[in-house]
C-alpha cells in the first residue's frame, strides 16, 4: 500500500460531555494526506467541542485518535507524552484560531512571530531565521518591510495571514482552523480564503477547518461533515453535501433558513 | 563560611517563634540586639529556607518557591538577599554588602548595620576578606574563592516573564526545556537595535539545562558565573523564589550564531586606578559636561590605588569621586 493511501489522521468513536452535558458523541473518520475537511453546524453542534478534542487541547470522554507521525507509525495522541504532544503542536500540526490574539504574540515583531517556531525547535542563526521569515511574509501577501512591525499595527486580515505563516513555518502536515475567516469584510474574507486554498494545494496540507459559513466549507473543503446536537448527521463529498443534502436538518442548512 | 547556621549546626530543636527566646543551647550568642533570634529569622524559618538552598544547589538554575517573610525593609531593598544571608549566616562570617558595586549605598549600608545589629557578626568592605557577600547589580571584580557565597538580591526570577505572563506556563516551559521563547527576545533586540540590545539581567544557560536569570547584574559580568568556584544564591522575596549556581557550574549567555555574546566594552581605563577590563560607571563631575569613568566596584578601585596605582584623573578628582583615603 502506498503512504497516500495510508489516513494521517484516524477517529473512532470520539465522544466528550461535560458532566451530563453533551459535547460531541461517537464521531469517527480518517483525514487522508493533503484533504481538507470541514466541520459544519450551527453554535451548540459539538463541532468546536470536536476541534478541541482533535488538538488535544481537550481530552476525550471516550474514543481514540491516532496520528501518522513522521515516522510513519500511528500513534494515539493521548499516549505521547505531553514533552511529546507539545513538539507535535509546534512542528508537525497548526492552528489558526479565529481571534488572531490567541495565535499571535501581538506584542513582538511580525518577523519574531514567524520565526519563533523555528526557533523553539532549535534554528539559532538570526540571519536564516529572518530570510525564512521574510520569504513566509511574501508568500502570505504581507509586504515584506512590514517585518519588523507587532500585529498590533496590522489590519484583521493581515493578521489572520501571518498567523498562518506562524504556523507553516515548520513545515506542518495537519492544519486546524477555527473559523479563520469569522469577524471579516466579505472583500477580505474573500482574498483570505484564495490564500488558504493556494497554500493548501501548494503545500499538500490536511486540513479539518471548523465553520457555520458553507460558503468557506464550498471553497476549501474536499469533503464536509455535519454536526448536530453533538452527533454526526452526514458527511459526504462537498459538493455532493451542498448540492444535494439527504438529511432534512442539512436541506435546511443548506437553503440558508439556518445560516446565522 | 558557616553555611549552617549555630544552633542547628548541633542539631538542636528550633525555639517556637512566638516563644521567648531561650538561651542558646551552645553558649553561644544568639543575636546582637536583644529581642531577636540570630540574624532577625527564627531558627524555623531559617531551616525552611536553607532546605529550599539545598534543594536549589541540587538543581542549578531551578527557582524553587519558599515561603517568603516579611523583612523589616521594603521589598526593593532586598528582602530576598537577606532571608538567605540570614539563614546562612554563622556567627563567625565576615559579611561585605555591595548595591551597583559600591559598599557606601544607603541599601549596602542599612542592610550591612541590620546584620552587625542583628546578629553581632563583622563586616567588611574587602571582597578577599568576606565569607558571604550580598550583592545587587555586580559580582566583585576580584576573582571569588571557594570559601566564599555570593547572594544575589533579585527582583524578576523569571527570564520568561517578559514574554510569557502565565506563570502556569512558563513552569512547564522550564519542565520540558522549551526555551525558544527566550531566543524571541533576543531575534526583537537585533531586529529593533541591529545588535542584543540586552545588557543587564543578561538570560543564561546553566549547568545545560535551565533558563535563568542572573538578576539585574549587566552583562558584564555574565562570564564570572561561569565556573566560579564560589557558591551562587539568588534570593528574590517579593516572587518568593530561590535558585543557586553551584560552585565549578557551566552557566552560559544565550545567543545567536550570527550574533554571539559579547561582553560591554569599555574604550578607556578606571580614571583613579588606571585598571583595564572592569565595569566602570560615569560620574558627572560638574554643570559643563564634566564627567569620568571609574571602577563600579569600589573596593577594587580602593585597593588598586592603595598599592600605588594610579589613573589619569587621581591626582584632580573632588573626593566625592575619589573617596577619603
Ligand atoms: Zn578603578
Amino acid at each position: 500500500m502506498v503512504e497516500e493511501d495510508l489516513p494521517l489522521l484516524s477517529v473512532v468513536g470520539l465522544t466528550k460531555f461535560y458532566g451530563r452535558r453533551v459535547g460531541c458523541i461517537d464521531v469517527a473518520f480518517d483525514l487522508h494526506p493533503g484533504e481538507v475537511m470541514a466541520v459544519v453546524g450551527e453554535s451548540g453542534s459539538g463541532k468546536s467541542t470536536l476541534l478541541s478534542l482533535l488538538s488535544t487541547q481537550l481530552e476525550p470522554t471516550a474514543g481514540s485518535i491516532r496520528y501518522r507521525m513522521r515516522d510513519g507509525v500511528m500513534r494515539d495522541v493521548f499516549a505521547l507524552t505531553e514533552a511529546e504532544r507539545r513538539f507535535l503542536m509546534r512542528t508537525d500540526w497548526g492552528f489558526v484560531h479565529q481571534d488572531p490574539a490567541l495565535g499571535l504574540r501581538m506584542a513582538v515583531s511580525a518577523g519574531a512571530n514567524v520565526g519563533e517556531r523555528l526557533m523553539a525547535v532549535g534554528a539559532r542563526h538570526y540571519g536564516r531565521i529572518r530570510g525564512e521569515a521574510l520569504s513566509w511574509l511574501e508568500r502570505v501577501e504581507i509586504e515584506t518591510d512590514r517585518i519588523d512591525d507587532p500585529p498590533r499595527a496590522f489590519s484583521g486580515g493581515m493578521r489572520q495571514r501571518l498567523q498562518i505563516a506562524r504556523n507553516l513555518v515548520t513545515g506542518p502536515r495537519l492544519v486546524f482552523m477555527d473559523e479563520p475567516t469569522g469577524g471579516l469584510d466579505v472583500s477580505v474574507q474573500a482574498r483570505l480564503l484564495d490564500l488558504l486554498r493556494t497554500l493548501a494545494a501548494d503545500l499538500d496540507l490536511s486540513v479539518v477547518i471548523v465553520t457555520h459559513d458553507l460558503a468557506v466549507a464550498r471553497i476549501l473543503s474536499h469533503r464536509i461533515m455535519v454536526m448536530r446536537q453533538g452527533r454526526v448527521i452526514e458527511t459526504g463529498l462537498t459538493d455532493q453535501v451542498l448540492d444535494d443534502p439527504h438529511e432534512p436538518y442539512t436541506q435546511l442548512l443548506v437553503s440558508s433558513i439556518l445560516q446565522v | 563560611m558557616s553555611a549552617v547556621g549555630p544552633t542547628s549546626a548541633k542539631g538542636a530543636a528550633p525555639p517556637h517563634p512566638a516563644a521567648p527566646r531561650p538561651p542558646s543551647p551552645d553558649g553561644r550568642r544568639t543575636g546582637g540586639a536583644d529581642g531577636y533570634n540570630f540574624a532577625y529569622l527564627d531558627e524555623q524559618t531559617k531551616r525552611m529556607i536553607r532546605r529550599a538552598i539545598l534543594k536549589a544547589i541540587a538543581i542549578p538554575g531551578y527557582q524553587v518557591p519558599f515561603a517568603s517573610r516579611e523583612m523589616p525593609m521594603p521589598y526593593g531593598w532586598g528582602t530576598g538577599g537577606v532571608q538567605i544571608t540570614a539563614s546562612i549566616l554563622g556567627p563567625d562570617d565576615i559579611l561585605k554588602v555591595i548595591d551597583q558595586g559600591s559598599d557606601d549605598t544607603t541599601n549596602a549600608v542599612s542592610i550591612r548595620r541590620f546584620f552587625e545589629k542583628t546578629a553581632g557578626i563583622a563586616t567588611t568592605t574587602r571582597t578577599r576578606e568576606a565569607t558571604i557577600i550580598q550583592t545587587r547589580h555586580r559580582i566583585p571584580e576580584e576573582p571569588l574563592a571557594d570559601d566564599q557565597v555570593l547572594v544575589y538580591q533579585v527582583p524578576t526570577p523569571e527570564p520568561l516573564r517578559f514574554l510569557e505572563p502565565r506563570e502556569t506556563e512558563t513552569r512547564k516551559m522550564h519542565a520540558l526545556e522549551e526555551y525558544g521563547l527566550m531566543h524571541v527576545k533576543l531575534y526583537e533586540d537585533i531586529a529593533r537595535h541591529g545588535h542584543i540590545a540586552t545588557t543587564y539581567d543578561y538570560p543564561v544557560k546553566v549547568d545545560g539545562r535551565y533558563l535563568t536569570a542572573p538578576s539585574p547584574t549587566p552583562k558584564f559580568d555574565n562570564p564570572k558565573m561561569h565556573m566560579s568556584p564560589a557558591l551562587q544564591l539568588f534570593g528574590a522575596g517579593r516572587e518568593k523564589r530561590i535558585y543557586a549556581i553551584a560552585p565549578f557550574t557551566r552557566v552560559v549567555s544565550l545567543d545567536f550564531e550570527d550574533h554571539p555574546f559579547e561582553v560591554n566594552r569599555f574604550e578607556r581605563p578606571c580614571a583613579l586606578c588606571g585598571a583595564d577590563n572592569v565595569y566602570l560607571d560615569e560620574v558627572v563631575l560638574d554643570n559643563s559636561g564634566g564627567r569620568m569613568f571609574v571602577c563600579s566596584d569600589t573596593d577594587f578601585c580602593q585597593e588598586r590605588r592603595a598599592a600605588g596605582h594610579a589613573g589619569e584623573m587621581l591626582a584632580r578628582a573632588p573626593s566625592f569621586v575619589a573617596g577619603q583615603r
